[in-house]
């Protein structure tokens, strides 16, 4: 049986002056899981994220369900962590008071106990001597340590759901992994479930339960995410996965996605991987294919039977002349 | 090293107080790839920018094919400047917003006086078509294109000045990974192609072992290996 949705997503659709940018996204969001949503720039991974959310840029049209909607609990029962450590904080309150405010929000405590709520969150984030911290100012922090302030004001109201937003894209690899690991243990004490948008696979592994590929505002693939990197089932994923240096056999070539991702509302009739995909074929170039049921996965792909493993030597492309 | 291309020597570079590179020495061939790896704020970009004299070193010297640019005036620099060609971070940032593509490669051949009416359009198609791009792309701004191909764009304009030297300060670090595959592979070709030497700034680590043919690690503004 398969465990119970925390938060289902149904058919999520949003768009912009009639440009769809997600297009029929459905997935759940499992209790105290780790959720790793990827794909390249413009896959709509961050506007769905906005729309769990209830922070959807104005303007943006949307349907399809999202349940339960916990919009009106931002802060509380879902919680965001952005990308920019910085604009999170205010620059003109004390730390400790922006989280006791935060504290005070949503529950009727008294401002002691905030307080106290707040130099705790601080204290669990590796603050050291968070008491005395908690008077500071963001800008009197490392850019270390506002990281894990930022962490602390999400998991501040032990929220149901944490969503990070490509919290690691500013960092260099120590941090980027420090980060993760925060999280993943900040979710834990917290009990939360956490949604790591990003767009770095290298990012995934060992850090993730499941993991969702999006292509051009769809799903593509969804799975464990151990099996997922070990074996890709969809072309694109295979295909991310193939381009990270870490997998690349030796040689100086890299395998590599031709092209870009298609432009919002510009849908060809089929497959939107087709153009860059290297085992496009027949019902490719007419049908959009859907998710199934697929090596106890979601696979959404007319032919992923056919992809071979390792697919590496798919994705080699020739030197160009000179 | 005689035949070095770039032969860098306990190099030092201070902003007021603060020292950021401090003591840095190595020497990089005609047609290698030497990364300079570290954590951000480890002296690596500082360095880069001394390599290229935007930012004149404190101490030390640097030597570019055979001559040492730390004693030279901006105007002695300046012949010299086309030959070591930086490509930076954000693709975005390097070209001129209200420039078309075009233009943009163009402008190092202008500022060169070897642009010619007759054969210069071409030119341009040649080196946008060499970076994989299409020439049709040439009539659009920078903000049209991916940063993928935007990073194209300014790698063709590097080519344009006709250099023997990259300084390559995280050039795909702000790219998606599978269009960082296409750039990274680009540069080797074009390395393999024309001799190219690659100073390579970058903070990945598996980036830099997959591309790089030596590595300099940096810390605190000091070479810990390498
Ligand atoms: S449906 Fe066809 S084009 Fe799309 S990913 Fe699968 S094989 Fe490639």
């Amino acid at each position: 049986m398969e465990p119970e949705a925390l938060l289902s997503v149904r058919e999520l659709r949003i768009a912009f002056d009639g440009i769809e940018a997600v297009r029929g996204l459905s997935f759940d969001i499992r209790p105290r899981e780790v959720l790793a949503v990827v794909g390249e720039s413009g896959a709509g991974k961050s506007l769905m994220a906005r729309a769990l959310l209830g922070m959807l840029p104005r303007g943006a049209a949307t349907s399809g369900t999202i349940s339960p909607d916990l919009s009106a609990h931002r802060g509380h029962r879902i919680s965001l962590v952005p990308q920019d450590a910085l604009s999170a904080l205010s620059p003109v309150h004390r730390v400790g008071d922006q989280l006791a405010a935060a504290v005070r929000s949503v529950a009727r405590v008294s401002r002691k106990e905030a307080k106290a709520r707040a130099v705790a969150a601080l204290d669990r984030v590796g603050i050291p001597d968070a008491a005395r911290r908690a008077r500071a100012y963001p800008h009197e922090y490392s850019g270390g340590m506002r990281q894990r302030a930022v962490i602390a004001m999400a998991t501040v109201n032990e929220p149901g759901i944490v969503v990070a937003d490509e919290p690691t894209t500013a960092l260099d690899e120590e941090h980027r992994d420090q980060v993760l690991e925060l999280l993943a243990e900040q979710r834990e004490a917290v009990g939360a479930a956490l949604v790591l948008v990003t767009h770095d696979m290298d990012a995934v592994g060992g850090h993730a339960d499941r993991v969702l590929v999006m292509y051009a505002g769809r799903l593509t693939e969804l799975g464990p995410a151990d099996q997922v990197l070990a074996r890709p089932r969809a072309p694109y994923t295979a295909g991310l996965l193939a381009s990270l240096p870490r997998n690349a056999a030796p040689g100086r070539r890299l395998p590599a996605l031709p092209g870009a991702p298609p432009a919002p509302g510009t849908p060809a009739p089929g497959c939107a991987f087709a153009p860059r995909c290297p085992l496009a074929a027949g019902p490719c170039h007419t049908a959009e294919p859907e998710p199934r049921e697929a090596a106890g996965r979601l696979v959404a792909c007319h032919r992923w039977e056919e992809l071979p493993h390792p697919a590496h030597d798919l994705f080699l492309q020739e030197p160009q002349p000179a | 090293m005689s035949d070095a291309l770039l032969d860098v020597r306990d190099l030092v570079v201070r902003y007021g107080p603060a020292t950021a590179v401090d003591g840095v020495s190595f020497s990089l061939a005609a047609g290698e790839t030497l990364a300079l790896n570290g954590p951000s704020g480890c002296g690596k970009s500082s360095t880069a920018l001394a390599v290229l004299q935007l930012r004149r070193p404190s101490a030390g010297e640097v030597h570019f094919e055979g001559r040492e640019l730390t004693s030279l005036t901006e105007r002695e620099l300046r012949p010299l400047r086309p030959r070591m060609q930086p490509v930076f971070q954000d693709p975005y940032g390097s070209l001129s917003p209200r420039h078309r593509i075009r233009d943009a490669v163009a402008e190092p051949l202008k500022v060169q006086g070897r642009w010619h009416p007759a054969d210069g359009p071409a030119r341009v198609c040649g080196l946008l078509d060499r970076v994989g791009l299409d020439p049709a792309y040439g009539d659009r701004l920078p903000h049209e294109l991916s940063g993928g191909q935007c990073q194209r764009a300014g790698i063709a304009r590097a080519l344009a000045a006709g250099p023997r030297l990259l300084v390559l300060d995280e050039p795909v670090s702000s790219l998606d990974p599978s269009v960082r595959a296409g750039v990274l592979n680009l540069l080797a070709d074009l390395q393999d192609d024309l001799g190219l030497g690659y100073l390579f700034i970058c903070h990945d680590r598996t980036v830099v072992r997959h591309f790089a043919d030596r590595v300099i690690e940096m810390r605190d503004g000091r070479v810990t290996s390498g």
